[in-house]
């Protein structure tokens, strides 16, 4: 790694997207769609980085017939904790039916079914990545990979642009835009679920020091099964496994849905073993061709996962499969801080799931619909910025924070590595986050709090790692909205579970809104829920 | 984690660097590029799609390093498995046409 300094890359743009995921990619597409000159930065590269390109998931799309939408409104909505909005639900229903036309218009290879036409409910994740790589460039999108965000720029008008390093060339750069659009996905603590390892938060922690707010950060424990030494998390296809004890008997209760918290109690004693043996050979074909990944990592083993029992445990997922995220204000998925919007795993998914997500079906909706009003939105704010949009002689923000973007050269700071540690212990144990408690979290919180005073004297950069300072100092901010939150709801709701409150109290049928950098600070949201009237009134 | 990048098969397109979202691997002038930071791979197969060749193996171990041979691998038909079975590369169909994911939920919901 070369130490001189490089002239930085200067560039303008109407607007700039932090992320090139699915979110970022749709919110590119869309923002060029209305005239804007677009730059996309992903810290990777836009067609590998993020949960979806290397899985296939499932997808959000209903037809759009009465019953069929009703009914996909209120499956999920009492295991959301009855915090999801019914305009949003259907408004993502009708976006997510328009944008998977145009993927099939664009040349994805959807299946046909029994009815002789494309079924839209999956996508195979390398696939639909390399495609929106190229319907973004073929929009006239520049992109930067290899080119992480380290903080956004302001005036006194509000968000004006992001500066980061390009990792290859170590070139900095400098993007003044008139909007930004945060894509940057959720935070899953470098787990190695699959394809989370470039998801550290680092757009959470850019935001809160724009003074963007947060929502639903306590819906943050997500967990999902995956064979003890394997990536891949595909806990949907648990519901075909039978889930044993080490000495053969069956755990009476175990599932991959409902029953995963007894998995998780099962694995704080002792190891559990799946076998997917309620698939039958008619059935099997189809798992193979649904998921080519998930039967790669057996079949590299020699693993048979329909015959053998295999070890399984809970591989953390953070908010990459919670549900909260930045708080987002309109329909354009505005945030509070003019200039600035959030789209995908970034943003608060309650709005259509509540405080509980199964899987990657609601998420991936999300993301394409959010992504395409947020590029929309940040196109057309910026086009209303006049011409001196780009001369606002912005400064850096991470100021607010007090976290370097460069890492420190003194042996006597905090490494990287050993902030990652100290923060995975505080999240990656099921009996801290899964099975939360005031006692636990406050315990954790006391640590998190320390740690994020000493994070700020300076982080010395780990030899041969490449999580920088800002992505371990973004790991302990998330981690300290996400317990904040989770002290702050003393009830179980959605994927929150307290064990000192263990049932739901219709009381707190609201969202709860934190943020904050030095002080973290939790308030129920006050605008009424549209999700279900009835807690409401009970309340 | 990524444990082979096959001399015998690389052709230096660099591909591999370009697309790898993790940055692992290096480019190096006139020779073949090299797994630079072999820990920092987050186990997710994207490389192996995205080589032409099929010069790059990628063990479902995701949290340790085991040492695999290529002679082994290639012999177990594995070297490129991943891009044969997604149906990339010269004269091949993307297998997301065959996805039958619709099935696989459609029994799921029957079964639980």
């Amino acid at each position: 790694m070369s130490k001189e300094a490089k002239e930085a890359l200067k560039l303008q743009a109407d607007v700039l997207v932090i992320g090139g995921g699915p979110a970022g990619a749709w919110a590119a597409i869309a923002a060029a769609g209305q005239g804007a000159s677009v730059i996309l930065v992903d810290k990777g590269y836009c067609g590998t980085s993020g949960a979806t390109a290397p899985s296939g998931t499932a997808i959000w799309y209903v037809k759009p017939e009465e019953q069929a939408r009703e009914n996909a409104m209120m499956s999920r909505m009492d295991m959301g904790g009855n915090l999801a909005e019914r305009p949003w639900m259907q408004r993502v229903l009708d976006r997510t039916y328009h944008n998977m036309h145009q993927i099939r218009d664009w040349g994805y290879p959807f299946p046909i079914d029994e009815t002789g036409g494309p079924n839209y409910i999956s996508v195979q994740g390398p696939e639909y990545m390399r495609l929106m790589r190229k319907r973004v460039q073929k929009a006239g999108v520049r992109i930067l990979d290899h080119s992480p965000a380290l903080e956004l720029l302001s005036d006194s008008h509000g968000v004006a642009g992001a500066s980061g390093i390009n990792e290859q060339t170590r070139q900095p750069w400098r993007i003044e835009a008139a909007a930004v659009v945060i894509a940057t996905g959720g935070c899953a603590f470098l787990s190695k679920a699959l394809g989370t390892n470039v998801l550290t938060g680092d757009g959470y922690l850019m935001a809160g020091e724009a003074g963007a707010e947060f929502s639903g950060m306590e819906f943050s424990t997500a967990y999902a099964i995956v064979p003890y030494f394997s990536p891949v998390t595909k806990t949907a296809l648990y519901q075909f496994a039978t889930f044993y004890y080490e000495d053969g008997r069956v755990i009476e209760g175990a599932g991959s849905r409902r029953g995963r918290s007894i998995i998780a109690k099962t694995l704080l004693k002792e190891p559990v073993y799946a076998r997917l043996d309620k698939a039958d050979e008619s059935i099997r074909q189809s798992m193979r061709k649904a998921q080519p990944n998930f039967f790669l990592s057996f079949d590299r083993l020699k693993i048979d996962p329909f015959t053998d029992k295999f070890p399984v445990t809970l591989r953390f997922e953070g908010t990459v499969r919670g549900t909260g995220g930045i708080n987002i204000v309109d329909e354009t998925c505005a945030t509070k801080v003019p200039g600035l919007y959030a789209a995908g795993d970034a943003a608060t998914r309650e709005l259509i799931c509540g405080g509980f997500t199964g899987g990657g079906s609601h998420n991936a909706a999300w993301a394409m619909s959010s992504g395409y009003w947020s590029g929309e939105g940040a196109a057309q704010f910026a086009l209303k910025q006049g011409t001196n949009r780009f001369n606002r002689n912005a400064r850096g923000l991470s100021e607010f924070s007090g976290v370097s973007t460069q890492a420190d050269s003194s042996k006597s700071k905090i490494s990287t590595d050993e902030v990652i540690r100290l923060v995975q212990d505080e999240v990656f144990p099921y009996d801290r986050n899964w099975f939360r408690s005031e006692q636990g979290l406050t315990a954790s919180l006391g640590r998190l709090n320390q740690l994020w005073l000493e994070i700020k004297q300076g982080v010395r950069a780990d030899e041969g790692s490449r999580v920088g300072a800002r992505e371990v100092a973004a790991m302990t901010a998330t981690a300290r909205w996400m317990y904040e939150s989770g002290l702050a709801r003393r009830e179980t709701r959605g994927m929150h579970v307290r064990t000192d409150y263990p049932e739901r109290d219709a009381a707190q049928h609201y969202r709860l809104i934190s943020g904050g950098l030095d002080q973290v600070w939790v308030k129920p949201h006050t605008a009424p829920n549209n999700g279900n009237a009835e807690e409401a009134v009970q309340a | 984690m990524i444990e082979i990048l096959s001399a015998e098969r690389c052709i230096s397109c660099n591909q591999c660097v370009r697309i790898c979202p993790t940055n692992v691997f290096q480019e190096v002038e006139n020779d073949i590029p090299i797994i630079a930071r072999q820990s920092d791979c987050q186990t997710c197969f994207m490389c192996e799609l995205y080589c032409p060749v099929d010069a790059l193996y990628v063990t479902p171990n995701a949290d340790g390093i085991e040492k695999v041979e290529e002679s082994a691998v290639i012999e177990d038909r594995l070297l490129g498995s991943y891009r044969e079975s997604v149906g990339w590369g010269k004269g091949r169909k993307s297998t997301a046409s065959d996805d039958e994911s619709f099935l696989v939920f459609r029994i799921a919901r029957a079964t639980n």
